[in-house]
Order: structure tokens, then sequence, then C-alpha cells
């Protein structure tokens, strides 16, 4: 398959492109909510649009009322959000929770699916515990307690989680903290007792949660798949929130470049346009350069994730690093080369270094992610 | 089964009959490469079966029309080829700047009458090409060339110097930028070709830091080289020669070849190092690799449907030489003061220390890093002044 999108894949890159600038602009999203202290860090009328242009259900099957289409497609979306900062639920709840519902009953799929596809329903992912991301190791514990469950501990940078309807939370039903079996998934709906969040804003101005489970009791419908056996699903929700993030990140740093080029073309000094400086050019084109090779292993690691390759995982981990570091450079070099007004809340370069960070941070930084390409290497 | 799986069975089963066992092995050293032409000594029989079998279905330039020596693939079926060999581990049954440079330059550029008689030679092997475009005081600046072709009628008489002309010593013909015009520099110049035994060419070997000699001066002497040997029209030569840089910039980028852009972190294991600063950087590295190998793919894809950027292949260059620089770091790093041996039976000759000293010409052969970031930002940023 060419590593290039096919027809149909460039008419909805097209449409979501228009879409997203008209209505996704930073000025009517993420600054309106942001000066307003918005309590969801989105807008609930946005993600209604979503759903209209069809794009809440794309992950799902159809037989969910979904598209059944795939990352390289969600991936179109997320850059275009990650191009104009546009806050929504989409990642969480679109992509990473869509695909951990993929191997839900029916009648988890039937409580949850309809919603999200109608842009009316919220899902947070509850994976992380701690400052940084390590699902390796799972402390959170879902006891059994009758025919269901009791789940007690702690979960970080939930983020959306305040504003959810259900939070996915990766608990651990049995064996010790590090092992690889021993992890169920559930779907835990936000009027549940014993679940309490605290809400935080974050650098970009989205929320998360830090979250207690305190003895909240669950009945056996609310896990997803196998009991114990949750591992292997909890890999696929990470893997298409990794690459997820890494499309959202090529359009945040494609975004800080775009800005930054157009700012070199525009301002003078020592009576020239800067552009005209061979140190800027050098730098504005080894940026190109970096941004175009972090698309193409972006775009590789999506299809083979759809295609079900057996590389798809090392891929995903290259693309999730490549991505990261890129579009780190991206927001850095914008800001550095618009000298002071790159320092102010007006201009909206800052806005993409702080997206740029979070998102980062997001199912594992570079670093993670180089020691996961080590490992599924053999060294 | 479509078409195209149809096609991949094919030329699966064509290579497992066809391509010997020797021919499955990495390519070690330069000797293990096949350049083909008049004075080339086949390293073993295989290699030259491999080769001839090859130019008989047309298959050492896949992707070029039947006419002129090729298989005529279709982009998709190109892609299909190159997979099916690097799954066989197959070496390249033949390689040449006739195939990678002349080669696509021709089949823009050429007269009927010249792609059947240069391409069919290229592709069967029978002439290996070299390439004359810097000279002395031309460098980054080639367009400044000053070797200089007198019209004489029917011919043009030649005189001047190239230089870092590569295997000039083992070619049988060059393309060479001449200027054919004085007062116009870059209207000034054509693309010729002629053979290298002809009166008046000679060349002397340049010994390089890494102690081996692929490049050349070259010096012409009174050449006379015939009218009808013109790549293009007279004095626009400049536009052959920039079209075929792309093509070899393509070629040093390592774009589609397993070789540039193979991962690494391997060799610590293999050598048993317990380095977990190496290891980081290993890891690093092969993140870069593995991203540029997917970018390799994702540009040849995209020319071959003429999506890409026409001076996308500088960004190609720029990137896959400067990764490829750091790759050799690292493999000198693993392997310590071993590494360091010039000659000896364990580094096969010192190839780790001559390699990683040849990868330093890189970023400068066809257009410096430098450069290229300059073309990137003239032609793709369209930033001012550039």
């Amino acid at each position: 398959m060419p590593l290039y999108h096919t027809e149909d894949q460039a008419m909805l890159a097209q449409s979501v492109t228009g879409f997203m600038a008209d209505e996704g602009g930073i000025k009517q999203q993420l600054r309106h909510w942001r000066d307003q202290n918005c309590k969801d860090g989105f807008g609930h009328g946005l993600w209604k649009q979503f759903a209209e242009m069809g794009l809440t259900g794309m992950l799902a099957a159809e037989a969910d009322g979904g598209l059944a289409m795939g990352h390289v497609e969600a991936g179109i979306v997320l850059a275009e959000i990650g191009r104009n900062l546009t806050p929504s639920p989409f990642l969480t709840t679109s992509v990473m929770g869509v695909t951990a519902l993929s191997e839900a009953s029916d009648d988890l799929r039937g409580r949850w699916l309809p919603g999200v596809i109608a842009g009316e329903t919220v899902l947070a992912m509850a994976i992380d515990e701690g400052a940084k991301h390590k699902p390796e190791k799972i402390a959170c514990r879902a006891e059994r307690a009758g025919n269901g469950f009791r789940l007690t501990g702690a979960k970080d940078f939930v983020v959306h989680g305040a504003s959810a309807d259900a939070l996915i939370v990766a608990a651990r039903t049995s064996g010790s903290d590090s092992d690889a079996d021993g992890v169920t998934l559930f779907a835990v709906p936000r009027d549940a007792a014993g679940v309490s969040h605290d809400a935080v804003r974050l650098v970009d101005s989205a929320v998360a949660s830090h979250v207690r489970f305190d003895g909240v009791e669950l009945d056996g419908s609310s896990v997803i798949g196998e009991v114990d056996g949750g591992r292997a699903l909890l890999n696929k929700v990470l893997n298409a929130g990794r690459i997820g993030a890494a499309a959202e990140q090529t359009g945040v740093g494609g975004g800080a470049f775009a800005m930054t080029t157009a700012y070199l073309k525009t301002r003078k000094q020592f009576g020239k346009l800067i552009g005209e400086f061979q140190a800027l050019q050098h730098r504005a084109a080894h940026l190109y350069s970096e941004l175009e090779i972090a698309e193409a292993a972006v775009i590789k690691a999506q299809q083979l994730l759809d295609g079900g390759s057996e590389r798809a995982e090392l891929m995903v981990s290259v693309a999730k690093a490549k991505a990261a570091r890129v579009c780190n450079l991206a927001v850095r070099e914008g800001v550095q080369m618009h000298g002071g007004v790159g320092m102010t809340d007006e201009y909206d370069i800052g806005l993409y270094m702080k997206r740029e960070r979070a998102l980062t941070e997001f199912m594992g930084d570079a670093n993670y992610h180089a020691e996961r390409v080590a490992q599924l290497s053999g060294y | 089964m479509s078409e195209l799986e149809a096609f991949r069975a094919e030329i699966r089963s064509w290579i497992e009959a066809n391509c010997p066992q020797e021919m499955r092995a990495p390519v070690q050293g330069e000797d293990d490469i096949c350049w083909g032409g008049r004075n080339f000594v086949f390293k073993s029989a295989a290699q030259k079966q491999w080769m001839e079998v090859c130019a008989a279905k047309g298959y050492t330039v896949p992707d070029w029309p039947v006419a002129y020596g090729g298989a005529g693939m279709n982009p998709a079926e190109a892609k299909v080829w190159r997979e099916e060999m690097a799954r066989a581990g197959a070496r390249p049954p033949l390689s040449s700047f006739g195939i990678w440079m002349l080669g696509p330059a021709l089949l823009k550029f050429g007269t009927e009458e010249q792609k059947v008689h240069y391409l069919g030679q290229v592709a069967r092997g029978e002439i290996r090409w070299c390439q004359g475009y810097s000279e002395p005081g031309s460098g980054s600046d080639l367009v400044s060339l000053q070797t200089y072709g007198e019209d004489m009628g029917d011919h043009w008489v030649v005189n001047g110097q190239k230089i870092w002309t590569s295997y000039a010593n083992k070619a049988d013909w060059i393309f060479c930028l001449v200027r054919t015009d004085k007062t116009n520099v870059y209207q000034g110049i054509s693309f010729l070709l002629f053979d290298m035994t002809t009166p008046g060419v000679t060349t002397k070997p340049i010994k390089l830091i890494s102690g081996s000699s692929p490049f050349c001066e070259t010096f012409f002497d009174n050449v006379k080289v015939p009218k009808s040997q013109i790549v293009g029209q007279l004095n626009r030569g400049w536009d052959v020669a920039k079209y075929l840089l792309g093509h070899e910039r393509e070629m040093i980028s390592g774009a589609g070849d397993g070789a540039q852009t193979s991962t690494i972190g391997k060799v610590l294991t293999r050598s048993g190092l317990d380095d977990p600063m190496l290891r980081a950087e290993l890891a690093q590295f092969d993140i870069d690799a593995l991203a540029f190998a997917a970018m390799g793919e994702k540009f040849l894809d995209e020319i071959k449907v003429g999506r890409a950027h026409p001076a996308q292949p500088n960004m190609m260059k720029y990137a896959g030489t400067e990764l490829n620089k750091r790759r050799h770091e690292l493999l000198m790093a693993a392997g310590g003061s071993t590494a360091l041996e010039w000659e000896s039976e364990a580094t096969r000759g010192g190839a780790p220390s001559r390699s990683w000293l040849r990868t330093k010409a890189n970023s400068i052969e066809g257009g410096t890093s430098e450069v290229m970031l300059n073309v990137v930002a003239k032609r793709i940023l369209e930033l001012p002044g550039a």
C-alpha cells in the first residue's frame, strides 16, 4: 500500500481541514473556553458537530452504528485537531474509548457507543498511576466481591476525567503490580459511588483528574473483555492512543511551523525580512525535513496498525518518539524565531508549545518509547 | 488473487529459481558490487550469472520501458520487485551511475536513438559510466564551471579539468558538463557524452582519508566530441544537470536502500556491551533510522506518481546522509578500540574505520548539506532572498 492517502482519505482530509479551521480554530475554541475558565476545557457544542460530521464513530464497527474506519482516518482528524489546537474529547473517546469498547459485551457497547456516536457521551482513560506513563505496572486493584468487583486505588493524568460519562479503568484483578497478566479493563460510570475527582487545569488548558476509587462497587457487566486477560486489549488501546497522539503532534508541529515560516516572511530587522538570514533558513529547512520524516513514520505506523501487522507495535513507538522530538523542536524554534512576541499570550505560537508538552507526556514520552523500541528490537 | 498478488507470486518464484545462493548474502564491501562495463572483472561466476539472467528479463532496470532494456514495470510492480528482492535478501544484479543518474536523464531528455543505444548498453551492464561535474574551482558553485568545448563544426574540442569523478579510472564513458558559451552562465553549458578512451582523456586517482581512491581527477586535452553526442539542446545542459542531480541526491540519500536505513541497536547484544548510555543513543538512532526508512518508502511512492515536491530529493539527501554519518559514528563507538584497527583480519582490513571515514563525504558529494538546506529554504519553503 503506498504511503499516501487514498482518494477517499484525501476527501476526508479536505472536509476535516475545512471543518476544523472554521469551527475548531484557536480563537473560537481554545482561547474561548480557556478565558471562560470552562470546567471541561472543551465545548460540548463542537463535540456535537464532530458527530454531525460523522467523526465520533469513525472507528466503531458498522454493526454498532460506526464507520469501521482505521487509524489512518482517525489520524487525519487528529492532525487537524493538532493544527488548530482544537480542544475536544476525540482522542480519549472516539479513538481510545471506542477501541476499548470494541471488545466489550453487547450490553456495554449498547450502553455507551450510541451516546459516543451522537456526540453526547465523553469517555476518559484511567491508565496512568503517578506522573510518568508506565502501564507495565498497575497497582489500582479490583477485588472480587459478590457477583462483581470492588475497585480501590488512584489514577493520574485522566484527561477530561471529570467531564466524562464513563472512565475506562485499567485495574489489577490478580497477581502483583508488575505482572503482565491479571489486568482487567472496566467501564466505570460517572455516578458510581466512591469515585472522586481532583480536577486540575493543565498547562495546555485541558482539564485532567487525579481520580480516587474508594471501594467502588462494580457489577460484572462493567468488565470489558476477559477478567485477568485484559493486557492484550490494554495494549491495543495504548497503541490507538499513542499513534493518535503522534498524529496530533504532527499537526501541532506543522501548525507551529507554518506560523513560524509566515513570520519569517513578514518580520523585518536590519532592514531585511528575517527569513533572508541563512542562519534562520537552515534551521527552518532542517525542521521541514524532520517534520516530513515524522509524518512518514506516523502514516507507516497507522497503516501497519490497520493491517494488523506484527511490526505495528514497534513502529507505533518509533512514530510516537519521533513525532514528540520533532514537534518539540518545531515549537521551540517557533517561539525562538518569533522573538519577544513569541513570549506573549497574545501570539498563538506559545499555545502550540503548551499543547506539545501535554501531548508528549500523553501515553509515553520520547524516552519511554525509545526504551520500548530497544526492548522490542531485542537489546 | 489480485493481479498484483499474482505478479508478486511470479516474481517470488522467479527470484527463487534464478538467484544464485551466493548472491543472497549481504554485500560486505565495495568488491561485492557488480558495476558492469568493458573492464569489469566479475568476482565470481554467480555474480556474472545473476547479472545476465536479470538483464535478459529487463530486471536490472525493472521500471524502464522494455524497448530500452527494462521490464516495463509500473510503480506498484516495481515496489513489489524491491520488496521481493529484499525478502529474498538478493543483491542488486547491477549497480551503476548509468542506472541511477544518466538513465533517468536520458529517458527525459534523450533522442529515441540515444535511448535505444545508450540505455540498452546500461541495462545489459556493457558500459560503465562516470560523471564529469565538479571542477577544482567549481564545487558547491557548480555553475561556474570552466571546462570549455570549442565549436569545430561537426564536433567540439573539449579542454579542461574535472575533479571528484567517481571511478573515472574504471569507467568506459563519461557524461560531462561542458561550457559551450562563455557569455552566458546558466545557459552556456551543454551536457555531452563521450568515450573515456578518446585521445586526450587522462585520469588520476585521489587518495582519500579512508585510504581508498574512489574519486579521480580527470583531464581533457583537446578531446574531440562528435555533435551527435549531446543530450538535450545546445547550451541548455544545466536543465539536464539539475534533473540528474535530483536522481543523484535520491541515490545518495539511501531512500529505498535497506543497508542505509537499517537499525543498529543489536550491535550492543552481539558485542556483549553493558553500556546504558550507548544503548540509549542506539535506540534514539534506531528510531530515526526506522522513521527515515518510512520516509524513503513514502518518497519513492510519491515520486513515482508525481506527488513529491520537485525539490524533495534535496531534503532526502540532507536527512539520509546526516543519518548515515551518525550511524557510523555510533558503530565506531560500539566497536571501541577494535574498530580503530586499520589492517586486521578481525576488521576485514579496517572496514569499520574506513567506512566511517568514507561516510564523511556523503554530506559533501552531490551537493553539500548546506546547499541542500539552501535549496529547501528557497524552493520548498519559499523563504525570501534565499
